[in-house]
């Protein structure tokens, strides 16, 4: 039988990461794999021939550099390049480019609005604000606000402390916006339609909120809280897609004589005494380990590998409470060539940036109710990028791979379960509104993937497509997440863990709650640390 | 001479509540009152020969007793003609569940009544603990006093002292939507509906708008008696409430002048110097508190350019759009009700049968339209206090949600009529006979309620009642602690914490802020 000293569940990037933590301060780790590739959602695959898709995640931001640095992951040959911008094309023909270069943006936002471009600066030093505040956390484990134990109550403190550096009014703002919408914020700074739309896309991505839901503005953090060789709020794609992520820290896990086994789902998490002892995989193979850290999300974790005789019937309750909605879908499309986007101005850079087609927060919000309503929105918000533009080792040459991130896209529909006609019915939908800004671009067409909720979970176990693998509302945030009392990655069975996005800090390809979770294992063993802990310090 | 002259701006039932505070605090007050009669939002009004209705607000249900105590509201005349109702939960079928003191009546599940206490235990248990800090000034964060430092403490004791789950709880659904939290309490979808019906009343927010638990504990909030939120009918109407406070303001010393309406605020050196009136009078105080809504106070009356521009934007940016019109109905006879009882009319009705019908409702409030199938809340206050209506005859009084203030279209007489039209079918699913007892009608929406009452985009609580409007951040921060940022000028309305409905408690605090200050 084989034995370890812990066993990761899930070779998505943060049970990778996880591992990798666990291997370098000396731990006999295995990571074991229901799929016959690793990554999970930060993933490279090759759908249709000599194509490479970032079929889920598709953009690189989130992952946090002290992780990227302990990890030596440039080593392990993980590359990002930056690209910047983005482009929302208007029903009247015209469009917004936002740029890199401040001087240009003003110019182009001041076309739209002399005002807007005015209050940008303003915007962009409250948001930066908020999102400086906000990134001292991410590596740093929760307090629990009830317990009176020293630890909890010196990080309470800091926090405190943390917040009072800022002045009075500062942390009026901040309370604000942690509890208002992304519209409401936006409508604060903003008066012309499609610079608010633009802009709002952030706070709203993955979550099953829209716009003028209170509570859409923190999403705009998780967003931005990103950086790329220190830019922060920057965003890149990593070369040969998403799954170049994953293989670097997998190859930083097997330097440091960790084990990943591929197609060895589990099945059964076994305890005995009371006390975490194993995993019993579907072939009937029991591997053991008194350790056990889940990249699953927790409803999966506890409802479906789990026995419920082994936890607490109140704990069981506030799992199934536990929201994760699927709110988005996915088309991802290989290309015979580059489409034209009349609109712009022939050779733009913008073709290499973010490209949205909805101009106000109205159809954003209206997209919102379909999903209410059970259906996938009508006029969805996608995020359309072709990373091909940046990194031309995804497709043959002058061949080009498109991801368009789709929002809403609800879990089930008014009319029952998800079905192929319904899927594809969804697809044509985005294809006919990117169509309405490029003509050729469906001739161009050579194969589409196209994934709702239902590909997402069958596929790579999110629970309904979720990609932050549970809301992050402020009832699932920091203390909250993802069960208050159980912040800090600790299940109720001893030698059990928690490491997945469903755990703080949340979701994104952040990497920070599978290294937040060793460092907890890590201080249980009494084993010293080797995971980057800080404030961020910029 | 003038320095211990207050002028209160606005007779409504929070500017009545301040002047006699301050009157009793040893000050000179003078309320100075633009429409000829007292009461503001809180007023009883004749719409049609012999039928008398609360124009505005109808249910007292938060109205702080320390105010009704303090002050002998009861024996100043204030008198219920109902109290302790329960809610009545409509559906278009005829099935009816009642929510009431003693638990739910009705088709309902076990998991119904066991889910009602646990949810009553737990939202009257938080907010009893919100009640305490809504019932005073709020604390500054940050280079506050010596006292607001205790507050601070004080709220983080007492939130700690629920014990390690109800702490949890707490915060946890502090800041959710009462959709999920309904969800996981019960199974009944008319309970559902009714309940959260009571969390979205007046707010620009639809069930699944996270932050409305928050508007259901600040309703339970207003320590009501028998219990927290319990429902009572004022004699005579509204106006009822408004006619005690105006004489227990009288007898403290309160000079009322109505019919006179302020043009502006004055400001010398900085600091305000009194008030001058529409007809030019000007008169001089030292202090200046105002009933009015933030917007008008800073914006019309006092002038931007006395505050700083960010102050300023903050005022501009105060979300008070209102969303709640106003029904009101004479009817020749007791109106039927199928699956209520004749004595039950008196209980208040709910039409919101679905969450998600709510929800429904809400969407085109959104977008500037009004719902084509809205909620409802009714009041039969003629059932229980037949001094409203001729011999015989009823009115009826209804909240219609969602009526958007600037609805797209523009509240002209056509949007009007047919606004009127769809809120008399809806209530025709559930009294089908009404429309031909209805002997006259009228209908407020909040552009009315804005003209009527001079409340800035007719919203009831002066600002919307949302965490990023709420405790600390009421109206908005630089005004959180009822002064205003010229010296000398305070709020004592509802746009000041802790926010709207018929509680007498931003008055108060303002006038106890003003008091123990020794602000003169």
């Amino acid at each position: 039988m084989n034995s370890y000293d812990a066993i990761v569940i899930g070779a998505g990037h943060n049970g990778l990461t996880n591992a990798a933590f666990l291997a370098k301060a000396g731990l006999k780790v295995v990571v074991l794999e229901k799929n016959d590739y690793i990554g999970g959602a930060a993933v490279s695959r090759e759908l249709h021939k000599d194509w490479i898709y970032s079929n889920c995640s598709y953009v690189c931001s989130l992952l946090r550099p002290e992780i990227f640095q302990a990890l030596d992951l440039a080593r392990h040959g993980l590359q990002v390049t930056p690209y910047g911008g983005s482009v929302t094309f208007m029903r009247n023909g015209d469009y917004l480019g936002s740029y890199w270069d401040h001087e240009v943006a003003h110019r182009e936002m001041a076309r739209h609005s002399r005002h807007d471009a005015d209050a940008y600066q303003r915007f962009a030093a409250e948001t930066m604000r908020q999102t400086r505040f906000i990134r001292d956390f991410l590596l740093r484990t929760p307090p629990d606000p009830t317990s009176f134990r020293y630890r909890d109550i010196k990080e309470l403190l800091a926090i405190g402390r943390r917040v009072l550096e800022m002045d009075e009014e500062a942390i009026y703002d901040t309370l604000r916006f942690w509890t208002m919408s992304i519209g409401d914020y936006l409508d604060e700074f903003f008066e012309c339609d499609v610079i608010k739309a633009s802009l709002a896309g952030s706070g709203i991505i993955g979550t099953a909120l829209g716009p003028y839901s209170p509570g859409s503005a923190y999403v705009l953090l998780h967003h931005y809280m990103g950086e790329v060789d220190g830019n922060i709020g920057a965003w890149g794609f990593a070369r040969g897609g998403m799954g170049g992520v994953s293989n670097a820290i997998a190859s930083a896990l097997q330097a440091f004589g960790g084990e990943i086994r591929k197609e060895a789902e589990v099945q059964q998490i076994i305890v005995r005494n009371g006390k975490a002892a194993g995993v019993a995989l579907a072939s009937g193979e029991e591997v053991s380990a008194p350790i056990v850290v889940s990249n699953l999300d927790v409803r999966r974790t506890f409802l479906n590998v789990m026995d419920e005789k082994d936890l607490d019937s109140r704990f069981l309750e506030r799992v199934r409470n536990f929201h994760i909605r699927g709110s988005s879908g996915k088309l991802n499309i290989a290309l015979d060539g580059l489409p034209t986007f009349p609109a712009l101005p022939k050779g733009s850079s913008l073709m290499h940036s973010d490209m949205h087609f909805i101009d106000s927060l109205e159809r954003i919000e209206r997209a919102y109710d379909d999903w209410k309503n059970k259906t996938w929105s009508r006029d969805p918000y996608v995020d359309m990028l072709i990373p091909t533009l940046t990194d031309p080792t995804m497709a043959p040459p002058g061949k080009h791979f498109m991801s368009c991130f789709v929002q809403y896209c609800p879990p089930e529909l008014d009319t029952g379960e998800w079905t192929d006609q319904d899927r594809d019915a969804f697809g044509k939908t985005v294809i006919d509104q990117i169509s309405e800004y490029s003509p050729d671009f469906k001739d161009l067409i050579l194969h589409v993937e196209i994934r709702t909720p239902r590909e997402l979970e069958q596929e790579i176990g999110l629970t309904e497509g979720n990609i932050f693998q549970g809301e992050l509302t402020m009832d699932q945030l920091m203390f909250n997440r993802p069960i208050p009392g159980f912040a800090q990655y600790r299940a109720p069975v001893k030698g059990l863990y928690m490491c997945s996005s469903s755990t703080h800090p949340g979701g994104g390809v952040m990497a920070a709650p599978g290294a937040n979770a060793a460092r907890e294992i890590l201080a249980d063993l009494k084993r010293p640390n080797t995971v980057p802990e800080n404030f961020g310090d910029d | 001479m003038q320095a211990r002259r207050i002028i209160v701006i606005g007779a409504g039932h929070n500017g009545l509540t301040c002047a006699a505070y301050l009157a009793r605090g040893g000050y000179d007050v003078v309320v100075v009152e633009a429409s000829d009669h007292v009461g503001g939002a809180a007023d009883t009004r004749e719409f049609a020969d012999g039928f008398r209705v609360s124009g505005c607000a109808h249910y007292v249900y938060q109205l702080n007793q320390q105010v009704v105590q303090e002050l002998g509201l009861q024996q100043h005349g204030l008198e219920y003609s109902a109290r302790d109702l329960s809610t009545i939960a409509l559906s278009p079928g005829e099935q009816r569940v009642t929510i009431g003191p003693g638990g739910l009546s009705g088709p309902v599940t076990e998991r119904d009544r066991s889910g009602h206490q646990e949810f009553t235990r737990l939202t009257e248990r938080f907010a009893g603990l919100l009640s305490r800090y809504l019932n005073q000034a709020p604390p500054r964060l940050a280079n506050g006093t010596r006292k607001d430092r205790l507050t601070l403490a004080r709220l983080g004791w007492d939130i700690r002292r629920l014990g390690r789950d109800d702490m949890r709880e707490l915060l946890r659904v502090g800041a959710i939507n009462i959709y999920d939290v309904l969800n996981e309490f019960f199974d009944s979808d008319l309970v559902k509906g009714a309940i959260s019906l009571d969390a979205v009343l007046g707010t620009h927010m639809g069930p699944r708008s996270p932050n409305s638990v928050l508007t259901y504990l600040y309703r339970l909030a207003g320590n009501g008696v028998p219990r927290p939120g319990a429902l009572a009918l004022p004699r005579g109407g509204m106006g009822g409430i408004a006619a005690a406070l105006e004489r227990a303001a009288r007898a403290a010393g309160v000079e009322i002048r109505s019919g006179t309406a302020v043009g502006r605020i004055t400001v010398s050196h900085d600091r305000v110097s009194g008030v001058e009136l529409t007809d030019g009078e000007r008169l001089e105080a030292g202090l200046v508190v105002s009933s009015a809504d933030p917007r008008t106070t800073v914006l019309s009356l006092l002038g931007a350019r006395h505050c700083e521009t960010g102050f300023v934007r903050r005022i501009h940016n105060l979300r008070c759009r209102g969303n709640a019109a106003k029904l009101h109905l004479a009817l020749d006879g007791p109106p039927d009700f199928p699956g209520v009882g004749a004595p039950d009319l008196r209980h208040r009705l709910i039409f919101a049968p679905d969450m998600d019908y709510a929800e429904r409702a809400f969407n085109p409030a959104k977008y500037g339209e009004y719902s084509t199938e809205p909620v409802m809340e009714i009041a039969l206050p003629s059932m229980s206090d037949p001094s409203l209506a001729p011999e015989g005859k009823h009115v009826l009084s209804a909240i219609v949600q969602y009526a958007p203030y600037q609805l797209k279209a523009g509240w002209d007489d056509g949007q009007k009529q047919a606004f009127l039209d769809v809120a008399l079918a809806t209530l025709a699913t559930v009294a089908p006979g009404i429309r031909d007892q209805i002997v006259a009608g009228e209908l407020l929406t909040p552009a009315d309620i804005e003209a009527r009452y001079r409340i800035s985009g007719g919203h009831w609580h002066h600002g919307e009642l949302s965490l990023d409007q709420f405790m600390f951040v009421r109206p908005v921060p630089g005004a959180t602690q009822y002064a205003l940022p010229v010296d000398g000028l305070f709020l004592c309305g509802a746009g000041a914490h802790p926010g709207g409905g018929i509680t007498g408690t931003p008055g108060r605090i303002a006038a106890q802020v003003i008091v123990e200050g020794g602000a003169a």
